[in-house]
């Protein structure tokens, strides 16, 4: 039972800081409630296509097929998350100014909802995939039973949602001056962690070098499996035990999406309104 | 230009495929690895060949090793390692990472 609700716990806390990031960041973007709930039923559904298609996948590409497809899930949502902090970027300041009112909304906003759509359905989807399996796993294996498995699933899933709406409530007490910095600063973090973790994948599939496996050691100072190790993994991508390629991975997308952010940003002096 | 970059290409992924070196294996059953140790050789790239002989899903999970492998029931998985150090490596059965017959260790040498 415990062990059920702390894996149910992991893996729902990842897709929970997502979605709350993502919901503070679109804050203002009209029917974007609409848009996270959907995107959330989207990626369960997937998940439950996946892990039942987990054979078929893990067979694909002479048996990297796995590793190909998460990080191909992970590869699509750094760009989505890019494309947002880009977007927002030019728009932020208006957003900014109408948060309070989203009566005037912009009209670009709509293209901006299915992007809430797909980076909440995605991260879902990864994180949903592998807990479908494990409580399958789990409910028909263990001593534990069908019944207590289940009991310590839902008890991990609101935990982990409850982290989630702790983040998300904290973000919304960030005055609005800086509110718009904040969020883009935390998604531009996730999509670098992302970054990483598919790099993780494909030198798991032997297509990169790893550079240096691992680069360096800190599991001993702060692991993964504390708490403030598995928030710092979930909100920046800590990896205690990183390998180079992960490291470039990460300092690549940031700079490049940095330096687009930067690019876009309408300059000079502006008229308050 | 095209067809020098495919050739390029394809000699990479056959360089890689041929680099690959020895396979060993690793059996799951009852949720239990056999063997719990497993030696393997330092400074060239290996293949781990994970059976699980139960027929619900498991997952081979290394943190050290920045491995993670979903590995259906009655189906076995390939993941490939290396060049490693000389050293220990843990790894677990992620689904079941309490129970100390899903806990196992790598021993480079
Ligand atoms: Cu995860």
């Amino acid at each position: 039972m415990f062990a059920a609700a702390l894996i149910v716990f992991r893996e729902s806390l990842e897709a929970a800081l997502i979605i709350s990031i993502m919901a503070a960041a679109t804050r203002g973007i009209p029917a974007r409630a609409r848009w996270i709930v959907t995107g959330v039923l989207a990626g369960l559904a997937g998940a439950a296509v996946v892990a039942s298609s987990m054979e078929l996948i893990s067979n694909l590409a002479s048996g990297m097929g796995q590793e190909l497809f998460n990080a191909g899930i992970l590869t699509l949502a750094v760009g989505m998350l890019a494309w947002h902090n880009i977007w927002m970027s030019v728009h932020g300041r208006e957003m900014a100014a109408q948060a309070m009112n989203t009566a005037r909304a912009i009209n670009e906003g709509t293209r901006e909802q299915s992007v809430i759509f797909i980076v909440v359905a995605l991260a879902v989807l990864r994180e949903g995939s592998e807990t479908v399996l494990f409580l399958y796993s789990l409910a028909t294996s263990s001593a534990d039973g069908f019944r207590t498995t289940v009991n310590g699933g839902l008890g991990g899933l609101a935990a982990g949602a409850l982290v989630g709406g702790l983040l998300y409530a904290g973000l919304l007490r960030i005055p609005l001056r800086w509110f718009f910095s904040i969020t883009g600063v935390l998604v531009l973090l996730l999509a670098a962690s992302m970054a990483s973790q598919a790099a993780r994948f494909l030198i798991q599939a032997d297509l990169l070098p790893s550079l240096g496996a691992p680069l360096w050691d800190t599991s001993a100072v702060l692991s993964q499996t504390t708490a403030v190790g598995m928030l710092l993994h979930g909100l920046v991508g800590y990896d205690p035990q990183p390998a180079g390629m992960q490291i470039l991975f990460y300092v690549v997308v940031l700079v490049i999406i940095a330096s687009a952010m930067w690019w876009v940003t309408p300059r000079g002096p502006r008229k308050t309104r | 230009m095209k067809r020098l970059l495919a050739t390029a290409l394809l000699s990479f992924v056959a360089a890689t495929a041929f680099a690959a070196g020895d396979e060993f294996t690793l059996t799951i059953k009852d949720h239990a690895f056999e063997p719990k140790e497993i030696t393997l050789p330092a400074g060239k790239k290996v293949k781990l060949l994970v059976v699980n002989k139960d027929a619900t899903p498991a997952e081979f999970e290394s943190k050290p090793l920045g491995r993670e492998k979903v590995i259906p029931g009655k189906a076995s998985a390939t993941i490939n390692l290396g060049p490693l150090k000389p050293g220990r490596y843990a790894f677990v059965e992620e689904y079941h990472e309490n129970e100390a017959a899903a806990q196992g260790t790598i021993i480079v040498q």
